[in-house]
C-alpha cells in the first residue's frame, strides 16, 4: 500500500490488518513510555489547507508515538492562491524531504492530485478532501464499533449501522459506506431527500427518509454534522424542522436497542443533529472515537512507512 | 499557381486541382503546371469553419493570442474561425470586435469572424450594441454570451427579435445558472461518489426547451452551442419537426469522452458543459449523423498551465480543440461509418459558414470558387502529445491517445497556411 | 512439511519435550522458585514454547506460572530492508513487568538481533528486575554480544544453513530440522 486516499482502495484483508495493527498499537497508550522507535528518523508533514485542530493533533500524536518527526504546515487554500497552494507547496515539502504527507483540503480530489502528480515522492494520506473521503475517520469509526460490539476482533459482519444527516456533503459518510460494506456491515442512510446524492440508490446500502423507523434495529447510530448554512440554499426549511425530523433526541435514544451505541465524527452541533443529553449519555462513544483515532492513525502510518519503500 | 495532385474531393475519385489567384481554377486529370503538391490520395475538403473558438485576445494573451490560435486553427484544417466574445475587455462594442478582426487579418492564418456579446460585459442584464457590431468592419452576425447563459427570458426574447434586423443569430450557451451553482462535473452516480458538485442535464435541456419556443414565437433563428445531452437532442428533434429555425453544434470532445475521466481528478477533463455519460455520447453522435445536430464546433478553450495544474475545484473549464477536431470526428463518426466525407464537409464547413453568414467559406469544390481548402489523410496514425500543440497552451484531453487522420495542407485563398503537416510562417511584409 | 532431502532431523518430538522439561527445572533452580517471574514468548513459535515451559514449571511447583507474548516487530533494526512486518499480539500477564524477572522465550537464537529488539521493547514497557533468555536451539553466529541463559540444544551450523523449527501448535508436528546449504 503506497498511499491511503480512499476506503475503496482497501480490501477486506487490508482493512482488518489496519484494525488489528491499531489494536496492538493501542497498548502503547497505557505504558509509561508512550513511544515506539519504529519511524525514528522519518518525517511526517501535516499539510492542512482547512482548519482542523482535532484531526491535525491526532495525526501529530500518532506520528510522534512512532518516534517520527512532525512538521505542521497550515495553508489557507483559497481560490486566490489556487495554483501556488497545492503544487508549489508540495514541491517545497519534497525539497524538505517529507516521507509522508497527511493532507486535508477543501477540494475533492486534492489528495489524488498530490499522489498522482510527480510533485512529491512520499506516501500520501488523505485526511479529508472536500466532500469526497476521510478514510482514517471511517477506520477509527469501524475500530470503535468493533471494540464495543464485536469484542475488538474480526469483521463487522451483520452489524446494523444507521448513518444520519447531510450525506450529500459528507466525506465521512462516503468513506464509511464503502468501508462498512467491505467489512460486512448493513448500512442504512437516513436524510431528507435533498441531502442525499444523486445515484445513492446504487451505493451498497439502504436509504430511508424516516429516522424513527430506521433506528429500531440499529446497533450503531452515527450522527453527521449538519451546517445551518444549508438552510439558506433550501436544503431544508428551518433548523427546527430538521432537528425535529432528523435529530437524535432523548426520546429517540430511548427507542434504540439496549446495546446500541451513538457516534459522531465531530464537531457536534448540540441541539441540531444531536441533543446535548444524548451526546453526554452513556451510549455515546464519541470520546472513544477520538482516542481510537490516534491508534488507527498510528497503524496507518506504520503500514505505509514502516517497511521498505516500494 | 499550384496543383494539388492526386486528391479526392469529398472522398470521391482522385483528381488534380489547380489553384490560381486565390481561386480553384480547374479540376481534372494530368494537371502539372506550377508547383505540384503530391497529395497521395488524400481527401479534399472545403476549408473548415469553426463557429465556436476562444482566442483569448484581448486579455489572456498568456493562454492564446489571435495569431497563435489561428495557427492552431490552420493546423487543424480550419480556414475561418468565430472568436467568442468572453475576452477582457468583453467584445461588446464595435471597437473590440474590429480589433480582433484586424488582428486576424494581420496574422493571416485564418479568417477571424468575431462573435459579439449579447449583453454588456456578459452580465445578462442589458443588451450590447448589437447593431453597431453588425455594421462594423468585423460584420458580426453571430452573437453569444458563451461562458454564460442568457438566462433572463425577457432579455433572450428581445435579443432574438432584435438581431432579425441584420440577419444575425443568437448562439445560446444553455445552462440554467440556478441549477448549476458551483457545478464541477456531470451530475450522476459518479459525481455523488467523487464528491464533486453536479451539473444536471436538465439545466441544459430546460434552457433549450424555453429558447426554441421563444424562437418560434418571435420568428427568429436560434443556435445552440455545445449540445451535450440525450435529452437536448430530443428537444431539438421535436423543435425541428415543428419547423423551428434552430441549429445546434456539438464539440469533438463530447463525441468521444465521458465523465469517467473525472475519476482521475485531473482538470484536463474539466469542461463546460461537462463530459457526460455513454448514453449521452451515443445520442449526440447519432444526432450529428442524422442532422438533428447540424455542425461540429470545437469550443477550443486554451488555458495557462497554472489554471489546470491544481485541484479540480480551482481549475478553469475548457479543452483545446482546433488541432485535433478533424481527427476526432474521423475517429468517432467516419471510421464507424456514421458519416461520409460529403457529410463531414457539410457539418464542418458548409453549414457553419451558412449559419455564420460567412460568404466565401464552405463553398462547393468547383472551378471559380475561392480556394479555401483542406487536404486530409484519413489513415495517418499519430499519438497526440501536449508538446506538439501549436496553440500557446497545452491542455489537450487527448494527450497520449492514438488518433487517425492528419491535416496535410490547408489553403487560405490559394495560399498555404499548412504544408506537409506543418504551419507555414511568413515574413511580415 | 515434506522433508528436504538435504535435511536431517536434529531434534525429535520427544527430544523437544525433554528439553522443555529440563529448561523448566533450570529456570526454577536458577531463580530459586517462580516468585515474580513471567515468561514472554516471541511470536510466533516462542509463544507456544513459553506456554509449554510455563505449564511444566506450574506442574513442578504446583502453582500457576504465567506465560504471555512479546511482539518485537516495531523494534527490529531491519524494518527498512523488508516489506512492512505484520504485528502479532503482545500479552503481558498481570499487565506489568516492573520488578519482575522476565524470561524471554524464542525458538532459535542466531544473530541475537531479535533478542536485542525484545530487550528494547521491555525497556519501554517497564523496568524488570532481571531479564533472562531461554531458547530451544542456539545455532551460533552472533552479530551482537548476546547469550542465552537456557538452551535446549546447541546446534553447530554454517551461516548459510537453515534451521526449521515446527511445533504442534503452529505447524502440526514437533521437530527441528537442519537443512544444509548444498549444491552449486
Amino acid at each position: 500500500m503506497r498511499h491511503l486516499l480512499s476506503t475503496t482502495d482497501l480490501s477486506r484483508a487490508d482493512a482488518l490488518s489496519i484494525l488489528d495493527t491499531a489494536r496492538e498499537l493501542a497498548q502503547v497508550a497505557d505504558r509509561p513510555v508512550k513511544k515506539l522507535p519504529t519511524l525514528r528518523g522519518r518525517t511526517v508533514v501535516n499539510l492542512f489547507f482547512e482548519d482542523s485542530t482535532r484531526t491535525r493533533i491526532s495525526f501529530e500524536a500518532a506520528a510522534k508515538r512512532l518516534s517520527a518527526d512532525v512538521i505542521n504546515f497550515s495553508a489557507k487554500g483559497s481560490s486566490l492562491s489556487k495554483g501556488e497552494s497545492l503544487k508549489d507547496t508540495a514541491l517545497t515539502l519534497q525539497a524538505m524531504g517529507a516521507d509522508a504527507v497527511v493532507i486535508r483540503h477543501n477540494a475533492s480530489g486534492a489528495a489524488h492530485r498530490l499522489a498522482n502528480s510527480d510533485w512529491i515522492h512520499g506516501a500520501v494520506i488523505n485526511a479529508g478532501d472536500g466532500t469526497h473521503e476521510h478514510p482514517t475517520q471511517a477506520l477509527l469509526d469501524a475500530f470503535t464499533m468493533r471494540d464495543h460490539l464485536r469484542d475488538g476482533q474480526g469483521s463487522l459482519d451483520g452489524l446494523n449501522v444507521v448513518i444520519v444527516g447531510d450525506v450529500l456533503h459528507s466525506r465521512v459518510a462516503r468513506s464509511n459506506v464503502w468501508l462498512l460494506d467491505t467489512l460486512g456491515a448493513n448500512v442504512t442512510l437516513v436524510a431528507p431527500p435533498t441531502l442525499l446524492p444523486v445515484g445513492v440508490g446504487s451505493w451498497p446500502c439502504q436509504v430511508s427518509y424516516d429516522l424513527d423507523e430506521a433506528i429500531v434495529k440499529a446497533d450503531v447510530v452515527m450522527m453527521l454534522r449538519v451546517q445551518m448554512e444549508r438552510m439558506n440554499a433550501a436544503f431544508f426549511p428551518s433548523a427546527r424542522e430538521y432537528s425535529r425530523r432528523y435529530g437524535l433526541d432523548v426520546p429517540r435514544m430511548s427507542s434504540l436497542p439496549e446495546h446500541a451505541i451513538v457516534m459522531h465524527p465531530g464537531p457536534m452541533n448540540r441541539g441540531m443533529e444531536i441533543a446535548a443529553d444524548v451526546a453526554d449519555s452513556g451510549r455515546s462513544v464519541i470520546l472513544d472515537q477520538v482516542t481510537n483515532g490516534v491508534h488507527v492513525r498510528m497503524a496507518v502510518l506504520y503500514l505505509l512507512l514502516g517497511g521498505q519503500e516500494s | 499557381m499550384t496543383v494539388l495532385h492526386n486528391v479526392r474531393p469529398l472522398g470521391g475519385e482522385a483528381v488534380d486541382v489547380r489553384i490560381e489567384d486565390g481561386l480553384i481554377a480547374e479540376i481534372g486529370g494530368g494537371l502539372d503546371d506550377g508547383q505540384v503538391i503530391d497529395c497521395a490520395d488524400a481527401v479534399l475538403l472545403p476549408g473548415l469553419v469553426d463557429l465556436h473558438t476562444h482566442l483569448r485576445e484581448p486579455g489572456r494573451e498568456d493562454a492564446e493570442t489571435v495569431e497563435s490560435g489561428t495557427r492552431a486553427a490552420a493546423a487543424g484544417g480550419f480556414t475561418a474561425v468565430h472568436a467568442m466574445a468572453n475576452t477582457d475587455p468583453v467584445a461588446d462594442t464595435a471597437g473590440v470586435v474590429e480589433q480582433v478582426w484586424r488582428l486576424g487579418l494581420e496574422a493571416g492564418f485564418a479568417d477571424v469572424r468575431p462573435v459579439g456579446a449579447v449583453t454588456v460585459g456578459l452580465d445578462g442584464k442589458r443588451l450590447a450594441e448589437l447593431g453597431a457590431m453588425a455594421d462594423s468592419a468585423a460584420r458580426v452576425r453571430v452573437f453569444s454570451d458563451d461562458g454564460h447563459c442568457v438566462s433572463d427570458a425577457q432579455l433572450m426574447r428581445r435579443a432574438l427579435e432584435y438581431v432579425k434586423a441584420f440577419d444575425g443569430v443568437i448562439a445560446q450557451h444553455a445552462q440554467e445558472p440556478r441549477l448549476t451553482e458551483g457545478s464541477q462535473m456531470h451530475e450522476g452516480q459518479l459525481s455523488g461518489q467523487l464528491g464533486l458538485a453536479g451539473w444536471p442535464a436538465v439545466a441544459e435541456e430546460a434552457i433549450i426547451a424555453r429558447d426554441v419556443l421563444l424562437a418560434e414565437h418571435v420568428g427568429s433563428r436560434l443556435h445552440i452551442c455545445h449540445v451535450s445531452t440525450a435529452g437536448s437532442v430530443e428537444i431539438l428533434r421535436w423543435a425541428k419537426s415543428r419547423g423551428i429555425a434552430v441549429t445546434a453544434e456539438v464539440t469533438p470532445h463530447h463525441l468521444l469522452l465521458t465523465h469517467d475521466l473525472a475519476t482521475t481528478y485531473d482538470p484536463l477533463y474539466k469542461v463546460n458543459p461537462p463530459l457526460r455519460s455513454d448514453t449521452d455520447v451515443a445520442a449526440v453522435r447519432q444526432a450529428l449523423a442524422d442532422g438533428v445536430i447540424d455542425i461540429v464546433a470545437t469550443d477550443h478553450a486554451p488555458h495557462a498551465m497554472e489554471d489546470k495544474e491544481c485541484e479540480w475545484a480551482a481549475a478553469a473549464f475548457g479543452m483545446l480543440g482546433l488541432q485535433t477536431a478533424l481527427a476526432v470526428v474521423n475517429e468517432t463518426m467516419v471510421r464507424p461509418g456514421l458519416l461520409d466525407w460529403d457529410a463531414v464537409a457539410q457539418r464542418m464547413s458548409v453549414v457553419p459558414a451558412r449559419i455564420g453568414r460567412v460568404a466565401d467559406h464552405g463553398r462547393p469544390l468547383a472551378a471559380g470558387e475561392p480556394a479555401n481548402l483542406t487536404v486530409f489523410d484519413p489513415d495517418g496514425e499519430w499519438v497526440v502529445s501536449a508538446e506538439d500543440m501549436v496553440s500557446r497552451s497545452r491542455n489537450t484531453p487527448y494527450a497520449g491517445m492514438v488518433l487517425h487522420g492528419r491535416v496535410l495542407s490547408t489553403w487560405l485563398r490559394g495560399r498555404p497556411t499548412v504544408l506537409d503537416g506543418a504551419v507555414v510562417d511568413y515574413e511580415t511584409v | 512439511m515434506p522433508p528436504d532431502h538435504e535435511s536431517q532431523e536434529s531434534l525429535s518430538d520427544s527430544d523437544i519435550n525433554r528439553a522443555v522439561v529440563r529448561i523448566a527445572h533450570e529456570i526454577l533452580e536458577r531463580n530459586r522458585g517462580a516468585d515474580d517471574l513471567v515468561l514472554l514468548g516471541i511470536p510466533r513459535r516462542g509463544v507456544p514454547l513459553a506456554e509449554r515451559i510455563a505449564a511444566a514449571m506450574s506442574k513442578i511447583e504446583d502453582r500457576d506460572v504465567p506465560a504471555g507474548a512479546l511482539d518485537v516487530g516495531m523494534y527490529r533494526d531491519d524494518l527498512q530492508l523488508r516489506p512492512t512486518v505484520a504485528l502479532h499480539p503482545t500479552v503481558i500477564p498481570g499487565g506489568d513487568i516492573t520488578g519482575k524477572t522476565v524470561v524471554i522465550v524464542d525458538d532459535v537464537l542466531f544473530s541475537g538481533r531479535t533478542t536485542r529488539a525484545a530487550m528494547d521493547a521491555l525497556a519501554d514497557i517497564g523496568r524488570p528486575r532481571a531479564v533472562q533468555l531461554a531458547v530451544l536451539v542456539d545455532r551460533g553466529h552472533r552479530d551482537l554480544p548476546i547469550r542465552a541463559d537456557y538452551v535446549g540444544k546447541n546446534l553447530p551450523t554454517s551461516r548459510e544453513d537453515d534451521v526449521q523449527v515446527t511445533l504442534a501448535e503452529t505447524d502440526g508436528v514437533d521437530a527441528v530440522r537442519l537443512v544444509r546449504a548444498g549444491g552449486n
